[in-house]
C-alpha cells in the first residue's frame, strides 16, 4: 500500500517536474505546437502546379526539418480552396481561431490569396504565397502578414519581353485574357517592350476561357507582328500554343512568347508545339546539381518532376522552420522580422531576401523550349539561357504603392 | 357509432387544426431557441455560411417547391447582391451594412423582375434553359465590369457598425444579425407559401391549365413568386458578402446554380425545412471533405449524392422523415 | 483590298471558314442533344463528359492498345455509346416515368463523377493527341492557311450529321422513332418494342458526343474539364434551333459557329455570350425555337 503510495506520489513529482520543464522549453511557442496549413487549389485548373505536389513537398521539408523546433513539434494539415475565395477565406478564418494556426502556406488562385491575406492582416497571422502570379499581391494588395516567395508577373513580362526585343523580336501582337490578370500582364509587357525599342502594333482580348483560338491566332498571322505575346495563363495558354502550332504560326516566321508557362504547361503540350518558346521562370529542376539532387527526391514520391511553385512551397516552408528556430518564437511578427533578416540560399533560391513589402527576391531565368531532337527524357523540356539578377528581375520598391514601403 | 362519429369530426378538425398550430408554434420556437445556442456548440462563421446557403436554397425551394419552376440561373441573383452590397460598402465607408445589404438585395430584385418577364412564360425544360441563359449573361456583365475586380474578386468589404453603432466585427454579433435575417427570410417564404397566393401557386404547380380556367392569371403569379425568390437569394448573397468580406465569380459561375438546386433536393424540395437541411449537409460535406484526404473527391461525392437523390430519394431527407412520420404515428 | 464592314476580305473569309468549322462541332453536340431529347424528353446534362469520355478513350486507347486515329474514330462511339446504353437501361430508365427535370438533374450529377475522377487520375493540364499523320499540314484557300485536320473536321462532322438526318428521316428506324416521339404508347400497341428503341436512341446521342470528342482530341487539349464549358453552350445551341429538331440542332449549329467566329473580329470580349444574347432574341421573336414546332 504505502508502496503504491511512493510510487504514485513520485510519479506525479516526476509528471509535475516533467510538465514544467516542457513549459518552460516551449513558452514562446503557441500551444507547444508549430501548426502549418497548405491551402491551395487540390481538385481544380491549378492542381498539377501546386495541388497535391505542393503539400507533399511541404511535408518534406517538415521531414528534413526533422519534424520539430527546439522540441515542439511540427503539425501539418491541408485543405482544399476550390479556387474559390470565399472558401478559402473561411478556412484561414476557422484555422486561426479554431486551430490557432501559425503558417498558412500554398495559396495558389490570386482571388483566394488576396482574401487570404486580408483574413491573416486582420488576425494578425502569417501567410507565404508560393502559387499566385498578381504582382498586385506585394504592391496594391501588400500587408505585413504575407510574403509572396517564388514569382510574378512583373519578372515573367520584364524578364521575357525584354530578352525577345533584345533577339530582335521588336513587333508584338497581344494576345491578352480578358481580365484584371491579364491586362496587368498587357500592360507590363507594353511598357517593356515599348522601352526596349519595340512597339505594340495589335491586340485582342479575348473571353476567360477560351477553348478555340483559331480565329485570334488568324487576326495575330494577319498582323504581321513578328511576336505574339500570350498575356493568358493555365489551359488559355495551353490552348492558344497548341492552335498557334496547328496554323504553322513558327514555320511562317512568327514566334510565339508565353508570359505565364509552367513546366507542367510545357509537358502537357509536347515539345512539338512548344518548341523555341521563351519563357521566364523561377527556378528550373535541372539547372544545376542541389535543384536535380531535391527534384530526384520528389520524382520519387510523387512520380512527377516538381514546377518552381511546389519546389517553391519546400524552399519557403524550410526557411520559416529556421527563423522559428532562431528566434525561438512562432510569434507572426517576430518569425516575418527574423525570416526577412536571414539571407535566402538554398538550392531553390539564389541571391534571395525579403523586402519590406513582403516580396522575396531572387535570380530568375530566361529559358528556352528544347526541340524534341535536344530533349534526351520526358521531362528534359528547358534550357537556361540566361540569369536575371534578383535585384533586375522585380518591380523596384521605388515603384511600389504598397503602404509598407515610404516613397 | 356513425352518428358520433359524425358529430366527432368537426370537433376533430378544429382539435387537430389547434394541435398542428402548436406543433408548429413549437416548432418555430424550438427552432430560434437552436438558432440562439449554436453558436456556443459550433464555429459561428460556419454557421453563418451555412444560414447564408439556408437562405438562398430557401428563396429557391418557393419557386421549384411550390411554384414547380426550375430556375437554373440563380446563381446570379446571390451574385448580383452580393457584388452591389459589396461594391458600396467597400467605396463608400459612411454607409451601414444593413442599407448596403438592402441595396444589394434591390438590385437582385430589379434583375429578378428582368429575368421574370422574359423566362415566366416559358415551362419546364425551356424555363431552365433560359434562366440559364440570362444569368450565363450576367456572369458575363460580372467578369468584365471593373468594380468586380474580374477574376481577383472584391475584396476587403468592411463588416461596419449595423443601424451605425452595433460592431459587427465580432463573429457573435454578426452571427446574430445573419440569423435576424434568416429567420426574416425563412418567414416571409412561410407566409408566402401559407397565403392565399401561395395556395394559388401551388394549384399552378399542379394543373396550369385548370388553375387558368377557375380565372387566374396564372402568369403573373409564377412571376410574382419569381421576383421573391430571386430577392431573398439576393439577401442571402448580400449578407454573405458581409460575413467574408468579399465577392467573387464563384457565386454567379453555373455550378453554384447547380449546388443550390442540390441543397434543395438533398433535403427536400416543398418542405419549409428542407433547404435549411440541405444547406447544413452540403457545406459541412464540403467543409469537412476539404480538409479530408477525401478533398481530391468532393465533386464526385456531390455527384453520387445527385444521383441517390435522383433515384431513391426523391422527397429528400425532411420528406422521407414526413412520409415515415405519417406512417407510423398517424 | 475589299473590306468588309471594316475588315479586309481575306481575313473575313478565313473568320466565317473557321467559324463553320466550330459550328461543325456545335452541330454534332447539339444533334446529339436533340436526338436525346426527342425521344427521352431528357436534357442530357452529361454531354459533355461524354464528349470528354471520347476524347480520352481515344487517348487512353491510343496509348495503352495502339489503337490509331481511325479505328479510334470507329471503336470509341462504338465503347461509349455502349456504356450509354448502360446508363439508360440502369439509371434513367428507372426515372423515366418522373417529370423530365429528373434526367437533368440525374445527368448533371453523372457528369461531376464523370469529370471529378477523371481530374484524380489524370489532372486537369490536358494532353495533347496527336494528328493524324495524312492529315497534318494546311490548304492554302488563297484568303487563308487552313489547317487540313481542320478541314477533315468540318467533312466529317457534317457527313456524320447528314447521316443522322437520313437515319431518322428517311429509314423505316426513324420512322419508328419519331412515331415514338409522338405517341409511344401507340407504338407499343403496334408491337414495336419502345424501351429499346428508348436506350438505343440514347447511346446513340451518347455515341455522337462521343465521335465529337474523338474529332476534337487533336485539337484541343484532352482534359477531363473540356466538355463542361462547351455544354452550356451546346444547350443554348439546342434551344434556339428549337429543342427536339435535327434539321434545326444542324443548322442553328453551323449558324452560331459563324456568329460566334464573327463575334471574334469585331467584339472578340463578348465571343463567349454572343450566342446566349442570340438565343434570348430567339425566345422572345419564337418561343419554340426557330425549328420548333408549336404545341
Amino acid at each position: 500500500m504505502t508502496f503504491i503510495k511512493k510510487t504514485l506520489a513520485a510519479s506525479i513529482a516526476v509528471a509535475a517536474a516533467a510538465s514544467l520543464a516542457m513549459s518552460t522549453a516551449h513558452a514562446d511557442i503557441s500551444d507547444g505546437e508549430v501548426r502549418i496549413g497548405y491551402l491551395a487549389d487540390m481538385s481544380g485548373t491549378y492542381r498539377d502546379l501546386a495541388g497535391p505536389g505542393g503539400q507533399r513537398a511541404m511535408e518534406m521539408a517538415v521531414a528534413d526539418f526533422g519534424g520539430s523546433v527546439n522540441g515542439s513539434p511540427i503539425v501539418t494539415f491541408s485543405a482544399d480552396d476550390r479556387n474559390s475565395a470565399d472558401v478559402g477565406a473561411n478556412t484561414v478564418r476557422e484555422w486561426i481561431d479554431q486551430r490557432n494556426v501559425d503558417m498558412v502556406a500554398g495559396l495558389v488562385a490570386s482571388s483566394v490569396t488576396i482574401a487570404v491575406t486580408r483574413v491573416l492582416e486582420e488576425n494578425n497571422g502569417l501567410g507565404i504565397v508560393s502559387g499566385s502570379a498578381a504582382s498586385s499581391i506585394t504592391n496594391e494588395h501588400c500587408t505585413p502578414n504575407h510574403i509572396h516567395w517564388v514569382y510574378d508577373t512583373y519578372p515573367l513580362a520584364n524578364g521575357t519581353a525584354r530578352a525577345v526585343v533584345e533577339q530582335g523580336g521588336d513587333s508584338w501582337f497581344m494576345l491578352t485574357a480578358d481580365y484584371a490578370f491579364g491586362h496587368a500582364l498587357e500592360g507590363d509587357v507594353t511598357r517593356v517592350v515599348e522601352e526596349s525599342g519595340g512597339e505594340i502594333v495589335g491586340r485582342v482580348r479575348h473571353p476567360f476561357p477560351t477553348s478555340d483560338f483559331s480565329s485570334y491566332i488568324l487576326q495575330a498571322q494577319g498582323s504581321g507582328a513578328k511576336i505574339i505575346g500570350l498575356a493568358n495563363a493555365g489551359a488559355d495558354t495551353v490552348n492558344a500554343i497548341t492552335t498557334a502550332s496547328q496554323f504553322g504560326i513558327t514555320e511562317a516566321g512568327q514566334q510565339l512568347a508565353g508570359l505565364l508557362i509552367f513546366l507542367n504547361d510545357v509537358h502537357a503540350l509536347g515539345l512539338d508545339a512548344t518548341q523555341g518558346l521563351l519563357l521566364t521562370t523561377g527556378w528550373y529542376w535541372d539547372m544545376d546539381d542541389e535543384a536535380r539532387e531535391w527534384s530526384e527526391r520528389y520524382y520519387e514520391e510523387m512520380g512527377r518532376m516538381p514546377t518552381m511553385v511546389q519546389a517553391g512551397i519546400y524552399s519557403s516552408t524550410m526557411h520559416y522552420l529556421k527563423a522559428v528556430e532562431a528566434a525561438g518564437t512562432d510569434d507572426p511578427e517576430t518569425v516575418r522580422a527574423q525570416m526577412a533578416e536571414m539571407p535566402v540560399e538554398d538550392f531553390f533560391a539564389r541571391n534571395g531576401s525579403i523586402r519590406e513589402d513582403g516580396r522575396m527576391i531572387h535570380d530568375m531565368y530566361l529559358a528556352q523550349v528544347k526541340t524534341p531532337e535536344e530533349s534526351t527524357g520526358e521531362w528534359d523540356l528547358y534550357e537556361i539561357l540566361s540569369t536575371i539578377p534578383a535585384e533586375e528581375a522585380y518591380r523596384p520598391l521605388s515603384e511600389s504603392q504598397c503602404k509598407l514601403v515610404q516613397n | 357509432m356513425t352518428e358520433s362519429q359524425a358529430i366527432a369530426i368537426p370537433s376533430a378538425v378544429t382539435e387537430r387544426q389547434r394541435r398542428a398550430k402548436f406543433r408548429r408554434n413549437m416548432f418555430y420556437i424550438a427552432l430560434i431557441v437552436v438558432g440562439l445556442v449554436a453558436p456556443f456548440l459550433a464555429y459561428p462563421v460556419f454557421l453563418m455560411k451555412v444560414l447564408c446557403f439556408a437562405l438562398f436554397a430557401c428563396a429557391f425551394n418557393l419557386l421549384l417547391g411550390y411554384a414547380g419552376l426550375l430556375s437554373f440561373g440563380h446563381a446570379a441573383f446571390l451574385a448580383t447582391g452580393g457584388y452591389v452590397t459589396g461594391y458600396l460598402l467597400a467605396s463608400y465607408p459612411g454607409l451601414t451594412p444593413e442599407l448596403g445589404i438592402i441595396a444589394g438585395t434591390l438590385m437582385a430584385t430589379l434583375i429578378g423582375v428582368l429575368f421574370g418577364v422574359l423566362a415566366i412564360r416559358r415551362q419546364g425544360i425551356y424555363f431552365a434553359m433560359v434562366t440559364l441563359a440570362l444569368a450565363q449573361l450576367v456572369y458575363f456583365m460580372f467578369v468584365q465590369a471593373p468594380f468586380t475586380g474580374g477574376e481577383d474578386g472584391l475584396h476587403g468589404v468592411p463588416r461596419g457598425e449595423l443601424f451605425g453603432f452595433i460592431s459587427l466585427r465580432s463573429n457573435l454579433a454578426m452571427y446574430y444579425f445573419v440569423f435576424a435575417i434568416f429567420l426574416f427570410g425563412f418567414a416571409l417564404v412561410q407566409r408566402t407559401v401559407h397565403s392565399p397566393f401561395g395556395q394559388v401557386l401551388k394549384a399552378i404547380r399542379e394543373n396550369e391549365p385548370r388553375a387558368i380556367s377557375l380565372g387566374y392569371n396564372t402568369d403573373a403569379y409564377k412571376l410574382v413568386a419569381f421576383i421573391i425568390s430571386a430577392a431573398l437569394a439576393g439577401l442571402a448573397g448580400s449578407t454573405k458578402t458581409v460575413v467574408f468580406q468579399l465577392a467573387s465569380l464563384t457565386d454567379a459561375h453555373w455550378h453554384m446554380s447547380g449546388e443550390v438546386i442540390l441543397m434543395t433536393l438533398l433535403g427536400g424540395v416543398g418542405t419549409l425545412l428542407g433547404p435549411l437541411m440541405g444547406a447544413g449537409i452540403v457545406v459541412s460535406l464540403q467543409h469537412i471533405l476539404a480538409q479530408s484526404p477525401l478533398g481530391n473527391w468532393v465533386n464526385v461525392i456531390l455527384g453520387i449524392i445527385f444521383v441517390i437523390c435522383v433515384l431513391s430519394f426523391r422527397s429528400g431527407i425532411i420528406g422521407e422523415l414526413d412520409k415515415m412520420y405519417r406512417k407510423n404515428f398517424k | 483590298m475589299t473590306m468588309i464592314f471594316g475588315v479586309p476580305l481575306a481575313v473575313f473569309m478565313g473568320q466565317l471558314t473557321l467559324g463553320l468549322v466550330n459550328g461543325a462541332f456545335y452541330a454534332l453536340l447539339s444533334l446529339g442533344l436533340a436526338v436525346i431529347f426527342g425521344l427521352l424528353k431528357i436534357v442530357n446534362f452529361a454531354h459533355g463528359a461524354q464528349y470528354m469520355l471520347g476524347a480520352f478513350a481515344a487517348l487512353l486507347g491510343f496509348r495503352y492498345l495502339g489503337i490509331n486515329y481511325w479505328l479510334a474514330l470507329l471503336l470509341v462511339p462504338l465503347v461509349v455509346g455502349a456504356f450509354g446504353v448502360l446508363l439508360e437501361r440502369f439509371l434513367l430508365r428507372r426515372i423515366a416515368h418522373l417529370d423530365h427535370l429528373y434526367g437533368l438533374l440525374l445527368t448533371f450529377g453523372l457528369a461531376l463523377i464523370f469529370e471529378g475522377t477523371l481530374v484524380n487520375f489524370f489532372g486537369v493540364s490536358g494532353a495533347r493527341y496527336a494528328t493524324p499523320e495524312i492529315l497534318q499540314g494546311g490548304l492554302n484557300l488563297g484568303f487563308m492557311f487552313l489547317p487540313t485536320y481542320r478541314a477533315w473536321v468540318l467533312v466529317a462532322a457534317l457527313t456524320m450529321c447528314l447521316f443522322t438526318w437520313f437515319m431518322i428521316e428517311r429509314t423505316r428506324l426513324g420512322a419508328y422513332l419519331r412515331a415514338g416521339t409522338e405517341n409511344s404508347q401507340l407504338m407499343q400497341a403496334f408491337g414495336v418494342n419502345v424501351p429499346l428503341l428508348i436506350t438505343l436512341t440514347y447511346g446513340f446521342g451518347v455515341a455522337l458526343a462521343a465521335f465529337a470528342g474523338v474529332l476534337a482530341a487533336p485539337l484541343y487539349p484532352v482534359s477531363p474539364t473540356m466538355g463542361s464549358s462547351l455544354l452550356i453552350v451546346v444547350f443554348a445551341v439546342v434551344v434556339i434551333g428549337g429543342m427536339g429538331s435535327i434539321l434545326g440542332a444542324i443548322i442553328t449549329g453551323l449558324s452560331m459557329g459563324v456568329i460566334e467566329g464573327l463575334t471574334k473580329v469585331y467584339y472578340p470580349e463578348a465571343s463567349n455570350t454572343v450566342i446566349f444574347f442570340v438565343m434570348i432574341l430567339v425566345l422572345m421573336i419564337r418561343p419554340v425555337g426557330l425549328f420548333g414546332k408549336e404545341a
